[in-house]
């Protein structure tokens, strides 16, 4: 299926020009050639022929337009207002690490060969954001890699950029990632961004996304995550709205007895769009996942979320849960959630469920007769919803700065007719 | 307002829930320092008449007004009542999963401090405020801790009911069936907390099926509301007599005209 656009033309020069810079190793070369071989055969995926992946989510906004790749450093900067006291990460140093094992990880779990946007994140792969901890080290690390540098003073131009995430949890690591997507605010832009997490066998990561673009933006994330025997994995995603967001998400329990929680929260505000595809593979037995997204809609903002879990064959004793909660406070916001289980074993303990709710009037009452006004009562009840997600949090500044975030940015004016 | 003036007057109300009319003319007189009981069978209007005084919006007002503390308070959101000094304490309280006890009653407070012109209390203040009124109705201080009424048994979320009473210190508590499933340690914990918050300054309306309660907490007056309408008043005695003989000699009494 290929997708012909005006835009992969200025992707094509764009890439010419990054390979005739021949920046990095070889190999980083030949890597890019490849994504972007891929991507010129693939192009963007659509809806067409019976896509369900992208079933509720049209790329046409971002395929038809040709952003331009801004040739900065695309790696990790300095936000005061991240610091949370963890080490932060420099994407562009990454080669002076263990080159070969970076090499051997890079492009391993990035669905390359089947979707059209890792192709050119591929395709663009210049610096390369690596968190790694080595085999048998379980002193705790903490790392921030923020996602941010853009140009802001370029007169309107709409920029691309890739960022590449690379973490290694080696055996028994005991590892908080924060990956954060920031952006500058003014003209509208395009992220699209590929991590990679490899969880050594009895490593315990702690993994926290946060999509903070600005409003006008798309943002197209692809995570692929692939855990050993004994290993825990737990990740929880924020995304405040933009134009168009996407969080793919996959994880591979590829070992008996790993462990991993996936935890979402989302806001949409008016006129925006956000879609998460989450799928869950046990490929081996006595591996447990839970996942639990929640999501909360405003204006005519619609939400997609797609849980896959797939069970295989000989994973027997798997026990999985997924739950996707939406909380509605607008009547025109719009969610499609289509959780699904295909099992292939026979001794599985599965279950999955999706709600979608506006505030219950009967609550809204309760509050308001303890003297608590409208827009009190909303913002508390609002918050209490977010919490359950925002308490899996385990750095409290982080938490905390979480908590505020999702404060600020959600409007209470809107409520509909019917909470009254 | 002087001490002569009732707390709360009620006067012909009448409220319908969609087609249903519900209340069809109540009289009622509450005085500071006063507790009052209204009795009646199922469906007779007592839940109703507590709850369209509290403001719950799933009724309407077809006639008559109540006037508190000199204002018109059928013309006032439900925060202004409970602003005010009105508390509802609900038959089946909500649960709040995700919201923090100690911060949905702080905002209470202080939604009314702030009605009356004072300062919003100081978290420490607060802190201060909310122990003593734990210790005081002796509530497991755990459930404070815990997300408002969330897994709460029916017997913690009256209980609960009651220290929200407490912390907001009403002047007019209007008490939903609170006895009602309560086994007889709940009931006597929920019925000391009622009677030690009685005083001479505040006023409690006592909505309740049984005279249970009412062997704990001894009412001034007694009302018996039947068919959305006060029929009977009288002293604590009315209560036994509704204990013994139950409601059918009332309607008899009222259908021959007596």
């Amino acid at each position: 299926m290929t997708t012909r656009t005006v835009s992969n033309h200025r992707y094509h020069e764009d890439y010419q020009s990054l390979a005739a810079a021949n920046v990095g190793p070889a190999w980083l070369a030949d890597l890019r050639a490849a994504g972007w071989e891929r991507f010129s055969e693939l192009g963007f995926p659509t809806a067409r022929r019976g896509n369900e992946r992208w079933k509720y989510t049209a790329v046409a906004p971002i395929s038809r337009v040709g952003f331009v790749y801004p040739f900065v450093d695309a790696g990790s900067t300095e936000d005061a207002e991240l610091d949370f006291g963890f080490s932060a990460v420099s994407a562009n140093s990454a080669f002076n690490q263990d080159e070969d094992e970076i090499r051997r990880h890079l492009g391993s779990l990035a669905p390359m060969q089947d979707d059209g946007f890792t192709a050119l994140n591929t395709a663009f792969l210049q610096d390369v954001a690596v968190v790694r901890v080595p085999d048998g080290s379980d002193e705790p690390v903490a790392v921030c890699v923020n996602h941010g540098g853009l140009p802001t003073d370029d007169g309107g131009q709409q920029y691309a950029r890739h960022p590449r995430t690379l973490v290694i949890a080696g055996r028994n690591a005991n590892l908080t990632v924060v990956e954060a997507y920031t952006g500058p605010a003014g003209p509208r832009y395009f992220t699209n961004a590929v991590t990679e997490i490899v969880v050594g066998e009895g490593a315990q990561v702690d993994h926290y996304r946060l999509l903070n673009e600005n409003p006008a933006a798309f943002h197209v994330g692809t995570t692929r995550v692939h855990q050993e025997r004994d290993s825990s994995f737990r990740s929880a995603s924020f995304a405040l709205g933009t134009a168009l967001a996407r969080n793919d998400f996959a994880v591979t329990l590829d070992g008996p007895g790993a462990f991993c929680s996936l935890n979402g929260l989302y806001y949409t505000g008016h006129g925006q769009h956000i879609d998460n595809l989450i799928s869950i593979d046990h490929a081996q037995p006595h591996c447990t996942s839970r996942l639990n997204y929640k999501g909360i809609l405003d204006g005519n903002s619609r939400a997609v979320f797609g849980g896959e879990v797939m069970v295989r064959r000989n994973a027997q004793k798997s026990d999985a849960r997924q739950t996707d909660k939406n909380l509605l406070l607008s009547e025109d916001a719009e969610v499609d959630s289509k959780p699904s289980l295909m099992i292939y074993a026979d001794d599985v303990q599965c279950a999955h469920g999706a709600t979608a709710g506006q505030i219950d009037a009967q609550t809204l009452f309760y509050l308001r007769s303890r003297g608590l006004d409208l827009p009190t009562a909303s913002r508390m009840l609002i918050q209490a919803f977010a919490r359950e997600i925002v308490d899996t949090v385990k750095p409290e500044n982080l938490r905390n700065y979480l908590e505020s975030l999702f404060d600020r940015s959600i409007a209470v004016k809107n409520l509909p007719v019917a909470f009254l | 307002m002087t001490d002569n003036n009732p707390l709360l007057s009620v006067r012909g109300l009448c409220a319908s829930a969609g087609d249903l009319e519900i209340l069809n003319g109540v009289d009622l007189e509450v005085y500071a320092g006063e507790v009052h009981a209204i009795m009646g069978p199922n469906g007779s209007g007592k839940s109703t008449f507590a709850n369209v005084l509290a403001g719950r919006p799933d009724y309407n007002v077809t006639a008559g007004d109540a006037i508190y503390d000199g204002e018109d308070l059928l013309a006032l959101d439900p925060e202004i009542r409970a602003r005010m000094g009105v508390f509802l304490a609900f038959q089946y309280p909500v649960e709040l999963p995700g919201v923090r006890a100690w911060q949905f009653l702080k905002a209470g407070v202080d939604a009314r401090r702030v009605h009356n012109g004072e300062e919003e209390m100081s978290a420490r203040e607060f802190q201060r405020h909310l122990d003593a009124k734990v210790k005081e109705v002796e509530i497991d201080p755990e459930l404070v801790r815990r997300a408002v009424n969330e897994g709460f048994s029916g017997g913690e979320k009256k209980r609960n009911e009651i220290l929200q009473m407490a912390v907001l210190e009403p002047r007019l508590a209007l008490l939903d069936e609170t006895d009602s499933g309560l086994d007889i340690d709940a009931l006597r914990i929920v019925s000391d907390g009622v009677n030690k918050l009685r005083s001479g300054d505040n006023a409690m309306v006592l909505v309740t099926h049984y005279q249970r309660m009412l062997d704990y907490v001894r009412p001034d007056k007694v009302h018996v509301l039947l068919d959305g309408r006060i029929v009977r008043s009288g002293g604590p005695e009315l209560a036994l007599d509704l204990e013994e003989k139950g409601y059918d000699w009332i309607r008899e009494e009222v259908e021959a005209g007596k």
